[in-house]
């Protein structure tokens, strides 16, 4: 204990100096404003800024891009609040009631709501690598594909959970959104699957592309064919920041946020994305009235966004004791890290402690940060949504546009968003949910690959995954969940059927 | 007349080109890199690059352009204007094994390009999980020829490096374990690390950390010579298996046509590069192989890649790798 006290205090002597906490700000600031654009997400932000921080020292350099991380993982959920387009996988479910409560007036709560939730977040998680980063590496270790598979299936029972309206509409999403999945050349073989030999789908279908096509652009031709709701928005803006009341509805759920989202961050090849899924899945079963939910519910923002956050910040757990990046993100920090002369590993700790201990302290600086530059420009984001609607959306669809050119510089990125944008127009048209078929679409590729890997080790044999206990015990919880998901369902059927 | 016509357009063709070429550059160059930017290659690029813009005295602007094993970059670098704007860099699998694995490459390595020259390469390094049973190359041989069925070998994804390079080892010592496919390294040494699968052949910038950290071991590096980085690690020829030499190297090309003293100006850039100390020491401490000067000129470059083409394709597809 004496220990952490000491490594922390060094930490913080190393990113409480004034050219560090510049840094540190000026990441921020710099990932919150590119972040807010539509479809940039944190891996564009980072790439197109990476350059910038080549004249600095490694410490310094690596405090900035963490800033900059969180900076457009925060402003990834500003623009799902305001605009409805997640900027990426985990700000999906923040669009849901996020973007909801914007249309009722309540956009500054939302912001302000997700601005302190994600702080709180921040300032556990640091403490949680802190403290206990060493020994969690291992729970990477255990998580092979065989738990990964399990894993994902529990997250795909989530997906049906997410769904407001009927269950079989939400199991259908989900299925498009694996078969979506598939498309590209197979990991194993190398085959190409639903390509139609055209070698722009050889990769598949990027995830930024469908999920502005199918919220972005939906959601701007949906406001084009009723432009007079969007007028309601406009009038009401109402408080800008939470008050009592918001507090005392969301501080549970901030808790179970972050105490999720750590704990699903930790693992390795993305288990962060399930995160504020699964948050959002125990708040809705938690409340008392689970219709609130899609409905501008401040649970559905406070729980996801904290454990986005919580989840974002342990991701670095096995980049930090391990040097092995669990997502696409902490790939790029590696890369970030090697061109500063640090190759990332388990020696990184003992060898540069100032910097290993310097990040951690500077996480909880950034966080902070986060919180300074954000509470003020709430009032600035609001304001946007006074902007005359028809001289907003062709902004924002120039700005998706640019976005998505800006992640793989192709053009046919941005004829699919058009393409994806027609298909969920039509989805919304005729009520369906595009929430669960991203899931799906996330969650598809690893499972399946998860699956086939699992069972290339096991030489084809199915028990594998009971055999294992952790594997079984996701099984298990899977199941249950979706017994529950489904009987209340069952017995509901009848009145839904009356008030259809 | 004619004659003189002729004359004429040769003289201010060449005058044309001369002032062209005495002013390159005068606006910044792009540079195609074909994979994920923070990747191995794309780390080489920034690198090499940092010190080539002082010399040019432009900036060189890093693109990338990631997609199918890093031939969606390179098939749109050779199909731009060869005014030497746009240059590239390629490595191992665009420029040698690409053809094998994709039927329908839209560029010939060996003809549409102009070599600049070579760049850095890292060396591949045959690793297993930390109690796989043999503690030698010559012990894992052994163990792969009594119980080469039961093994699992991992790779990051048809037509990356470590599954390239393990093809041809496993054509090598003529092993036929079970490949098990990982979306890029990071995933496939997580469970290469928690026993899950036997063995790996990777770059050494990859798995240097984990050998040095005692998470793997480390059973031979696949060049003439030891690294400084793994001072412990024997070479493949020391250990027994000197057939198996392979780099993944990395090296700047321009689209076919790019004038000659265009070419040169870049050339010179690079070798500029490569001698300084300063770069040389951040390339080395990824456990680079930096090129030695005969090695750095376009026609060798054109002779390597004519003779790594050569050498994956048979390889690759008696295996019957392909990423179509």
């Amino acid at each position: 204990m004496g220990d952490l006290f000491s490594n922390l205090s060094l930490g913080f002597g190393i990113a409480l100096t004034f050219q560090n906490l510049g840094l540190a700000f000026l990441g921020c600031l710099v990932g919150t404003l590119i972040g807010v654009l539509p479809g940039v997400g944190p891996i564009a932000t980072i790439a197109m800024l990476l350059p910038i921080t080549f004249g600095l020292d490694p410490t310094g350099a690596l405090i900035m891009l963490a800033g900059i991380y969180y900076g457009a993982q925060y402003g990834g959920s500003t623009t799902a609040i305001l605009v409805n387009i997640p900027g990426e996988a985990t700000s999906v479910v923040t669009a849901l009631d996020g973007h909801q409560m914007a249309r009722q007036g309540r956009a500054g709560v939302a912001l302000g709501i997700a601005a302190i939730g994600s702080f709180f977040a921040g300032t556990v998680a640091t403490v949680v690598i802190a403290a206990l980063g060493a020994p969690l590496t291992r729970l990477a270790l255990v998580f092979g594909p065989t738990e990964y598979f399990s894993l994902m299936v529990m997250g795909l029972v989530f997906a049906v959970v997410l769904a407001r309206g009927s269950i079989l509409k939400a199991v259908a999403m989900i299925l498009v959104g694996i078969l979506l999945s598939t498309v590209g050349t197979d990991l194993e073989t190398g085959e190409e699957r639903l390509t139609f030999g055209l070698p722009f789908l050889m990769d598949g279908i990027d995830f930024a592309v469908l999920a502005m096509g199918i919220f972005g652009i939906a959601e701007i031709l949906r406001n084009l064919d009723h432009t007079e709701t969007r007028d309601v928005v406009r009038q009401t803006i109402g408080r800008l920041l939470p008050n009592k009341d918001d507090f005392r509805q969301s501080y549970k759920p901030v808790l179970r946020g972050t105490f999720i989202g750590a704990a699903l961050g930790i693992l390795p090849g993305n288990g962060a994305v399930l995160g504020p899924f699964a948050a959002y899945t125990l708040e809705k079963k938690l409340a008392k009235d689970p219709r609130r939910f899609g409905q501008g519910a401040i649970e559905g923002v406070a729980g996801p966004e904290s454990a986005n956050n919580a989840g974002a910040q342990t991701s670095f757990i096995p980049l930090l004791t391990l040097g092995i990046p669990p997502n696409a993100v902490m790939a790029l920090m590696v890369g970030a890290m090697t061109i500063h002369g640090i190759v990332p590993g388990p020696q990184v700790m003992t060898r540069n402690p100032d910097l290993f201990w310097g990040m951690i302290a500077s996480m909880w600086v950034g966080n902070l940060m986060l919180l300074i530059i954000n509470l003020p420009m709430i009032g600035m984001w609001v304001r946007l949504l006074k902007v005359p609607y028809h001289l907003l959306f062709p902004a924002i669809l120039m700005f998706c546009c640019i976005g998505i050119y800006s992640i793989n510089s192709l053009p046919t990125d941005v004829m699919f968003i058009g393409l994806f944008g027609l298909v969920g127009y039509m989805l919304i048209k005729f009520g369906f949910e595009p929430a669960p078929m991203l899931l799906g679409f996330v969650l598809g590729k690893l499972m399946e690959e998860n699956l086939r890997r699992a069972l290339i080790i096991s030489r084809g044999s199915l028990e594998t995954f009971i055999e294992r206990p952790i594997s079984a015990g996701l099984l298990v919880v899977a199941l249950i969940l979706l017994v529950l998901a489904l009987l209340p369902s069952i017995r509901k059927g009848r009145d839904e059927v009356f008030t259809e | 007349m004619k004659k003189i016509a002729l004359a004429l357009t040769a003289v201010l063709g060449l005058a044309a080109s001369g002032a062209q070429a005495q002013n390159y550059p005068t606006r910044p160059i792009t540079m195609i890199v074909p994979f994920a930017a923070g990747g191995p290659t794309d780390v080489v690029a920034r690198i090499v690059t940092d010190h080539m813009s002082r010399t040019l005295g432009q900036q060189i602007v890093i693109e990338n352009v990631a997609g199918a094993g890093g031939t969606t970059g390179i098939t749109r670098a050779a199909q731009s204007q060869p005014d030497g704007y746009t240059i590239m860099m390629g490595h191992m699998g665009t420029h040698g094994a690409a053809p094998a694995l994709y039927p329908n490459l839209r560029y010939d390595p060996t003809k549409d390009f102009a070599p600049i020259g070579l760049a850095a390469g890292t060396p591949i390094l045959i690793v297993a999980r930390k109690d796989f049973p043999a503690k030698d190359l010559k012990g894992f041989l052994d163990h792969m020829k009594a119980n080469g069925d039961k093994v699992n070998m991992a790779h990051a994804g048809v037509g990356s490096v470590s599954h390239s390079t393990g093809i041809l080892f496993n054509s090598i010592i003529g092993a036929k374990p079970t490949m098990v496919a990982y979306r890029g390294t990071g995933p496939a040494l997580n469970d290469l690390m928690a026993n899950t699968v036997d063995y790996m052949t990777d770059q050494i910038v990859n798995v240097a950390p984990q050998i040095q950290g005692g998470n793997i071991k480390a059973y031979a590096i696949a060049t003439p010579e030891r690294s400084p980085a793994l001072p412990d690690v024997p070479t493949t020829k020391e250990a027994g298996l000197g057939d198996y030499q392979v780099s993944a190297w990395n090296a700047v090309f321009a689209p076919k046509g790019t004038p000659p003293d265009v070419v040169a100006k870049l050339n010179d850039a690079l070798v500029k590069a490569l001698s300084d100390e300063n770069t040389r020491k951040r390339l080395q401490d990824l456990g680079g192989v930096i090129p030695a000067p005969e090695e750095r000129t376009p026609e060798s470059l054109q002779k390597l890649v004519e003779s790594e083409v050569a050498r994956w394709t048979p390889v690759l597809q008696a295996a019957g790798a392909k990423a179509e």
